[in-house]
Parts: structure tokens; sequence; C-alpha cells
């Protein structure tokens, strides 16, 4: 199999930083504080890498979703050796409500302007552990997924997984074009070298892309969910279930049909609602 | 990047030195840079927390020189960060370099401080050695295939460099050797001796080493005295012409100085964040250390000196890079400040450790005693005086 891989790389809050609530408590503090490439997303790039420098594949494309700074994710990726990059322009409200869903298909979409073979994502980001964005993918384009990987191996057009689970490690033989999530044990990503990063900031081959409908791309950026204090709600202060799926429908959350959103009632301020409709 | 080297926990001393930099706060190294300048930085402090820090004090207490973690770094880069990429170097600025070294020595400052030794000779040989010397000698150095130590003192002549007895006797297409060098770091176990000698007037086998030296510090690289003897080294291998020694030797020594200063920097950097994780958890009178003023304020006054150190260091990096006429005493200055200054730095972040400060279970003892020879090496800061109220006092 030699073709492209799309690899899907996020923007998170570093690991290593301890994490503050914002004062209106709508999110954590992100500000100034220090992000990098979500380590799931290296050990993605680390496999495209090596499956480029072993010959199976051809090109190596660092894709990622987010506003000017996603650019610096994307750089990190050519550091470590992808060919180029892909940066979708999401940025402001936009943005904070960029979820898997819409991510998903942003990259169905990519996969296929890009007649990319194999979409290459971490299996989780650190920072909402939604774990949904390869499954979703996989979903949108009716390609098989090999998710929790923790070994790949090419063979013709066919890719054997070695996927960890509850139960142990599943070995498993699927077709191409794929998705494959990466779990931690997949592989140890290389560092950036210094020639590398140089010649990563000067090649400007990092295209921009905007997901909405007058480009190519076509993805409808719509909100899944809002937060509201449970005081806040019309209604009174009923809990029951239709009063809240009746507040949800008045809010106009314009959701798509056959969106899948599921509620949760939590104890306290703040909880974030979402409802099955 | 840290996630995936070893698996997803860091052990005690990497997570002790990991700097912790959130929102960065005023001493964040990263204030000021390019973009560029702080991806290396990012590499530099990723390596140094992953591959170094975890070793560092089986290093010092084994007196082992990590070979394997060095050519790991030369493989990123940092085995000629400012030697030409025609014979294997990155090509990189002094500022460039100062950054990756002070990043680097948050790990280790005892392996950083040799591999900067070993960047320096990379780089005489780069800019003075022609071109059959460059490419016979610098690549197999950029990639530390073959490591360098740089020879210069000798017992006899330490600040009064000038004052070297090493000869060298030309006979033929040889130069015959006899004399001996002494504190060589990496003495013995390189590969490559950049030897300071006399050719004219005063001045065995060949080549051999004393002793191993016991330190207080930098342990992680060996020093021994080497010795000449009859020993016949061809005249191809010498850098420029007779005569222009002393100079090339000056000139290696401003970069040397400005990536020693660094190494400290990088340690005091390190002490500082080690000492405030520790007034934050340790409690005495009911509060922690966090809530004393005085301590308030002598962590005010380190992280100060701290990011004085580095302004001066950094812009003695420019100048260098510039070949700015004040070049020589800016470094000067910046070696004498930075060295004293986090040498303060990190004996204070000991003493705010209290007991445990003097643990060797505790990284900051073995930052203290690591840059405590930089006060000392590259020129005393006595020397480094003489240059600067030279450069105030001459007459032009």
């Amino acid at each position: 199999m030699s073709g492209r891989v799309l690899v899907g790389v996020k923007r998170v809050i570093d690991y290593a930083v301890k994490i503050r609530v914002k004062p209106d408590n709508t999110g954590v503090v992100t500000d100034g504080v220090k992000h990098s490439m979500n380590p799931f997303c290296e050990i993605a790039v680390e496999e495209a890498v090596k499956l480029k420098e072993k010959k199976l594949i051809k090109e190596v494309v660092a894709v990622s979703c987010g506003p000017q700074q996603s650019q610096e994710t994307i750089r990190t990726a050519l550091a470590m050796g992808a060919d180029r990059g892909i940066h979708v322009d999401v940025s402001g409200k936009d943005y904070e409500n960029l979820g898997p869903l819409q991510v998903s298909k942003i990259l169905a979409a990519l996969a296929k302007q890009e007649d990319a073979q194999l979409i290459l994502l971490g299996k989780q980001a650190i920072d909402d552990d939604c774990n949904q964005t390869g499954q979703m993918t996989a979903a949108l384009l009716d390609w098989p997924q090999g998710t929790f990987a923790s070994e790949v191996s090419l063979e013709g057009d066919k890719i054997n997984l070695v996927r960890e689970i509850d139960g142990g490690l599943e070995h498993i033989k699927i077709n191409t074009p794929a998705v494959i999530t990466a779990d931690l044990r997949l592989n140890t990503p290389r560092y950036a070298t210094l020639p590398n990063i140089m010649d990563s900031l000067m090649n400007n081959e990092t295209e921009l892309h905007k997901p909405n409908h007058r480009t190519s791309l076509c993805v409808g950026l719509i909100p899944l969910f809002e937060t509201v204090a449970p005081e806040d709600m019309q209604g009174g202060t009923d809990r029951s279930g239709a009063m809240l799926r009746h507040t949800v429908l008045q809010s106009g959350l314009g959701l798509h049909t056959r969106s899948l959103v599921v509620f949760s009632i939590g104890i306290g301020k703040n909880k974030t609602k979402l409802g099955t409709v | 990047a840290a996630l995936g080297r070893k698996n997803w926990k860091e052990d005690e001393t990497s997570r002790r030195t990991r700097l912790r930099e959130g929102v960065p706060s005023a001493t964040a190294a990263s204030h000021g840079l390019t973009d560029e300048q702080k991806e290396f930085q990012k590499v530099a402090f990723d390596f140094a927390a992953n591959e170094m820090a975890p070793h560092m004090a089986e290093w010092d207490q084994k007196e082992i020189f990590p070979v394997e973690t060095m050519r790991k770094a030369a493989q990123l880069g940092f085995g000629g960060i400012y030697v030409q990429p025609d014979v294997g170097g990155s090509g990189l600025s002094r500022l460039d370099t100062s950054i990756i070294f002070e990043a680097l020595s948050t790990g280790c400052v005892s392996t950083t401080a040799y591999i900067s030794i070993h960047n320096m000779c990379a780089w005489m040989i780069d800019s003075y050695g022609n071109k059959e010397q460059r490419e016979k000698f610098c690549p197999d150095l950029c990639s530390m295939e073959k490591f360098a130590s740089y020879c210069l003192t000798e017992p006899g002549s330490g600040s009064d460099a000038a004052s070297l007895l090493t000869s060298a006797q030309r006979k033929g297409d040889h130069y015959i050797l006899n004399g001996s060098k002494a504190f060589i770091s990496g003495g013995g176990d390189t590969d490559v001796y950049v030897v300071m000698c006399r050719t004219g007037g005063k001045g065995p086998k060949g080549i051999s080493f004393g002793k191993k030296e016991k330190k207080v510090g930098w342990n992680s690289q060996p020093t021994r005295a080497v010795i000449f003897e009859d020993c016949a080294v061809p005249v191809a291998n010498r850098l420029g012409e007779e005569g222009q020694g002393f100079n090339i030797a000056m000139k290696g020594l401003n970069g040397g100085r400005i990536n020693i200063a660094s190494c400290s920097l990088g340690a005091a950097h390190a002490s500082v964040q080690l000492a405030r994780d520790h007034l934050l958890v340790r409690k005495q009178f009911g509060e922690t250390l966090s809530n004393n003023q005085f301590l308030q304020f002598k962590l005010a006054e380190m992280a100060t000196k701290l990011v004085a150190s580095r302004l001066l260091i950094r812009e003695a990096a420019q100048a260098l890079q510039e070949d700015r006429p004040d070049a020589v005493a800016i470094c000067s200055m910046a070696k004498l400040f930075a060295t004293d200054e986090c040498f303060n730095i990190c004996n204070q972040a000991l003493q705010m450790h209290g007991g445990y400060g003097y643990l060797k279970d505790y990284a900051v003892q073995q930052f203290v005693r690591d840059i405590r020879v930089h006060q000392i090496l590259e020129g005393t800061n006595e020397v480094m005086r003489m240059i600067i109220s030279r450069n105030l006092l001459s007459e032009s």
C-alpha cells in the first residue's frame, strides 16, 4: 500500500501543567498557558513517519483544527518528519464548540479531498478524553477502524493490528483505507532534531482551510451543547427529564437531525446538560 | 513530548527537576525568543527532563561518562551547534547555543558543560582549520562518533595561559610535542585533543594520562592530566599558522565563557523551580514556607538575579555573533556576573530546603556542587575582572 496518510494532531494544554478553572466556571484557563501536541497524537505522527521510513507509504500529512496557534502543533509534526501540514482554521466561538463530531466531519472531508489511504489519530485527547474522533471518522467514511492500536503492520492492502482492550490483546486484520487510533505502547515518539525544526519553520507547506460552506470542505460547525446553571433554567426548578428537554429545545440549539445527544443531570451548579432529542 | 518515552509516570528525579511552566512566570526562559528558538529550547528541555535528569545523580555518584546519552544528543544536532552545516554542524547562532545549553543544563550541569567544551573544540577546527582538517575531524565530532578535549591549562600555567610550556618542535612533516596539560575535561576518554603548544623557543613515544581526578562536582566527565613525551603530531594537524595559537585559543574562550555561563543559568533556573516547589509544600509553624516573608523576598531576589544573568548572557551571545567591538568585554562580564550570581542562587535554594537540601537524594546539592567550578574555569572570575578593567582603562 503506497499512498497518503492523514495524521490528526491536536493542540492541548501540556500534560505537566496544573489546570485551573476559569473564575466564571465556563472552562479552564488557557490564555498564556503552555500548550503542546497531544501525547497520543505524537505517537500517531511517529507511527506515520515510521511507515514512511519503511517505504510503506508515500506521504505524511499533518492536520490540525483550531485557531492560529494550531500551526505550532503542525510545525512540531513537520519537525518529526511529516511532509506537509493542513491547518483548518477554526477560531472564537466555533473553536469553543469544536468537538469530536465536527472534527471527524472535517477529517472525513479532507480524507476524500486528499485521497488518503490511512488516517492515523491518537486514541483520545488529554483535555477532553472523548475517545470519539477516530471512531466517528471511520463511521462517516464507512471505513474499517483499528482503535487502541499497540502494534500496526501493513500486509499488502490489509493491515494487521493488535488492539489493547479490557480483556487483553486483540489481533485483527482490516482492509484499507482505514482509520487507526494510537494507544500508549504503539511506539516511543522521536525528538525533533535541530535541522528538522529549522526546515519546518522555513517550510511553508501548511495550507489553510476554512470549514464553512464557501469552501470545498462544507462542514457545518454547530454547537451541540450549552452549559447553564440549574437556577438559570426557565420553567422552575423541577428537574424532571421532560422539563429539561423542553428547555433545551426552547434554547434553540438547532441540532442536526440524527444527532445523538445524551442527557446527564448533575448535582450542584453549572453541570453540562445535554439531552436525547 | 514526554509521554511515551518511558511510560506515563515520570520517575522521582525527572518529576523533581521537570520545569512545570504552566503560565510562564517572570523567570520563564522562553520570554523574548523567536518561534524557532522556542522550538529548540523545547527539544532541549524535553531531552534534559527525559534523558538526563533521571540519571544525573547516578552519573555523579558512579562517575559515569554518559557516552550513549551524549550521542543521542548529537543525533538531535547538539554535537556541533555552531559548526557549519557543510561539515555536519547545525549552523546556529551563539544565542541559539546559549539557549540550548541553558535548557540542557537543567538535566545535568556536568554533562552539558562537557558537551559545550566538545562543541568549542569542533568549532575551533571548523573555523580555523583548512578544508582537509574540517572534513577529517568535524563530521565525526558533530555526530559524537568521536569526543574532543580542549588542552590549554598546564600545572604551571592556569590564569597565566600565555606562559604555557608545552613545546612543539618541527621535525620534517611532524611536530614533536613535549610537556603536560592539567585538568583536561574528558582527558583519557576522548578521541581528539585540541592542544595549545609553543612552537618557537622553549619548549616519547607519545601521549599519556595522569590519574583520574576526584572532584567535588563535574563527576560525569573524567578529568586527567595529559602528558606528551616526544609525541609526534603531523604538521597537517596544525590549525591556522604558527604563532596564531594564542589568538585562536582566546577566541574559542569567548564562546566557551558564554556556554559555561549558560550552564550556570540552567542550574540556577532549575534550583529556583525546586526551591519554589519546596516552599509551597514544606510546612513549619502551621503554614507553608511560602507564607514566610523572608523566604518570599529571598525567592524574589533569586529570580531577579536569574533574569538579570540570563539577559546579560544573551546580550553577550548577540555581541559575539555580530562580532561587536565590545564582544570580549561583555562575554567576560556575562561569565563573571552569571557564574557568581547563579552559584549564589543555587546555594540559597539549597538553604531553603533546610536539612533535606544537604542530602544527595535531592538534586539541589548537585547543582550547587556542579556549578561551583564555573567560577574558576574558562578563565577565573578574577581574570574576568582583569579583562573588563583593561577594556575600561585602556587609552584607545
